[in-house]
């Protein structure tokens, strides 16, 4: 029972991780139906620019002082800058193609993410970049179950930013305005909507939330590595197609499921295989139901 | 006579390598309905997204209330006065009827004047109010023409393009969209330039029209000479 309990709580956080990354696919989507191969590469620069900022802060000192301040400033700053990173992308390798095929948009959104794994690996080698310790020490124990206190921020700061973009998303102008050119285009510029605006800020706001859990990665297993983008990218844009692409709310269902399963295969089946299961789900949603759970019918929640 | 809110010199577009707008001038001035008709295929709706900065121009020049339009992004329009209830009414279909009644007001940002509008567009079309929660895409067709209506209404437009308003719809029903077509052009003020295969419906409410063919202009007359026209007869009111 301990163990399941447990389990339980790590498959919640590894999945509000999955979560957070599949919102940027499932975003993009659902505004100009194009499948981001580059957005793994916004989690794993997350990772690095927060590894960084971190170190940068440690060495004028301010770590000892008040390290949950820094992780908070790193934390913005990093996201931040992974948004600029994402409109710059969009900017380059898809706005000039989006009157051409899907095809093309894909294949540059495979190149952007060759190019910017690589320029990672470029900028800081390519070993592991370890994350500081300070924030995994300390928790709650009952019995055999522990549950650490980076865990606990892991939650708090998944759920704030899923409630946010639930909040922007359903509830804001803008939001309105990027349901609205996920909708009609053309519509959308009659009514005075800024189209080209409203997909780079989807673009912002996906890389910001991989962003957020590049950094959460980071600190829970210890390091990144420029490479990291690329599994727990396709575990999320499974996590994205279970739930229905382009769906908002799917994304944050199919990303606590993928991350469920994960953890879940691994301790009950096999921990060798667990990179595997998401990769069956993938196969098993797109060959039996391509529109995954709140695909089609339930079609209000789309961006 | 004042100056035209809407001209056209010599407006030419194409799709790829088809030729949809060959040389279209026409003219549209303050106050005016203005009838364009013509058979399926003729270049209206192209000449409507050409206007609204949706199809490129390829040649010829597009003058909105003294401001040459002919290269401005789409956008920027019905902040400017002019704005389009297009064919299909596109109505944004997974929006709640006020939502898309809020997004035709999307530039704006006077809250307490946004609120007094949907009140006013409430006031022409009162089964809108019924609906206010309902998702766009789940009005009957009349009830998304009016509302696509509305949506403009929303936008406080100076000269409002209309594609069809007719299609699709119950006569008693178009007769209600044309009654309330005359009243927003004499109540409000509003300028209108209207697209219809409906040529008859459309002349009646309008003081001047132009036919189109194949993408070209091919007559421009008063309303009432274009009915009494044995051409236009034959070809767009069936006799
Ligand atoms: N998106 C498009 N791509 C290619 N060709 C197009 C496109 N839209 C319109 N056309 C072509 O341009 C020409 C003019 O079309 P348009 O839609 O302007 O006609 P219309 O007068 O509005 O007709 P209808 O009364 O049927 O609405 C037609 O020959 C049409 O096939
Ligand atoms: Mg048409």
């Amino acid at each position: 029972m301990e163990v399941f309990i447990q389990q339980c709580i790590n498959a919640l956080t590894l999945g509000g991780l999955y979560a957070l990354i599949a919102l940027g696919y499932t975003m993009v989507y659902g505004v100009i139906q194009l499948i981001n191969f580059a957005h793994g590469e916004f989690f794993a620069a997350g990772g690095y620019i927060g590894v960084l900022l971190l170190g940068v802060m440690t060495a004028m000192g301010l770590m000892e002082s008040a390290p949950w301040m820094c992780l908070g400033v790193s934390l913005l700053l990093t996201m931040l800058y992974c948004a600029f990173l994402a409109m710059g992308v969009e900017r380059i390798a898809y706005k000039p193609l989006r009157k051409q095929t899907r095809l093309a948009a894909l294949i540059s959104a495979l190149g952007m993410s060759i190019f910017l794994s690589n320029g990672m690996m470029l900028a800081r080698g390519p070993l592991d970049q370890p994350y500081p310790l300070e924030y995994s020490s300390g928790g709650f124990e009952f019995g055999l179950i522990t549950i650490n206190n980076l865990q606990i921020v892991i939650w708090v700061l998944t759920a704030v930013l899923l409630v946010a973009l639930n909040l922007l998303v359903f509830r804001s102008r803008i939001g309105m305005a990027m349901r609205a050119v996920a909708q009609d285009k053309v519509m959308s510029a009659l009514v005075a909507i800024n189209t080209n605006r409203i997909i780079a800020l989807t673009f912002a706001i996906g890389a910001g939330l991989a962003a957020a859990a590049g950094i959460m990665v980071g600190l829970y297993y210890g390091s990144v590595r420029y490479d990291m983008g690329f599994v727990p990218g396709i575990k999320a844009f499974a996590a994205a197609v279970l739930g229905g692409i382009g769906n908002i709310t799917g994304a944050m269902i199919g990303g606590l499921i993928i991350g469920a399963v994960e953890v879940f295969g691994a301790a009950y089946i096999s921990g060798e295989y667990k990179d595997v299961f998401a990769f069956i789900i993938l196969i098993a949603v797109l060959y039996f139901k391509p529109t995954g759970i709140m695909g089609e019918n339930i079609d209000d929640t789309r961006v | 006579m004042a100056e035209p809110i809407l001209e056209l010199v010599e407006v030419s577009a194409s799709y790829g390598k088809i030729k949809a707008l060959k040389e279209i001038s026409l003219k549209v001035y303050p106050g005016e309905i203005v009838a364009m008709i013509g058979a399926n295929g003729a270049g209206k709706s192209t000449t409507l997204m050409a206007i609204c900065g949706i199809v490129p121009v390829q040649a010829g020049t597009i003058v909105y209330a003294g401001t040459p339009i002919t290269t401005i992004s789409a956008e920027r329009l019905p902040v400017m006065g002019l704005c389009q209830v297009p064919e299909g009414r596109r109505i944004f279909p997974r929006l709640s009827v006020k939502e898309n009644l809020i997004l035709g007001g999307f530039y704006r940002t006077d809250k307490s004047a946004i609120d007094a509008d949907i009140e006013r567009v409430f006031s022409y079309f009162p089964v809108l109010k019924e609906r206010l929660n309902q998702q766009g895409g789940t009005l009957s067709g009349g009830e998304q023409q009016i509302l696509a209506i509305g949506r403009a209404l929303m936008s406080r437009p100076k000269l409002l393009l209309l594609d069809e308003p007719s299609l699709g719809l119950a006569p008693m029903i178009v007769q209600k969209i044309f009654d309330i077509i005359s009243e927003i052009n004499t109540q409000e003020g509003v300028t209108i330039l209207l697209v219809e295969q409906n040529a008859n419906l459309a002349l009646q409410a309008s003081s001047r029209g132009y036919v189109l063919e194949t993408g070209a202009v091919t007559m421009a007359d008063t309303a009432d000479a274009l009915l009494a026209n044995p051409k236009i007869r034959a070809a767009y009111l069936g006799e």
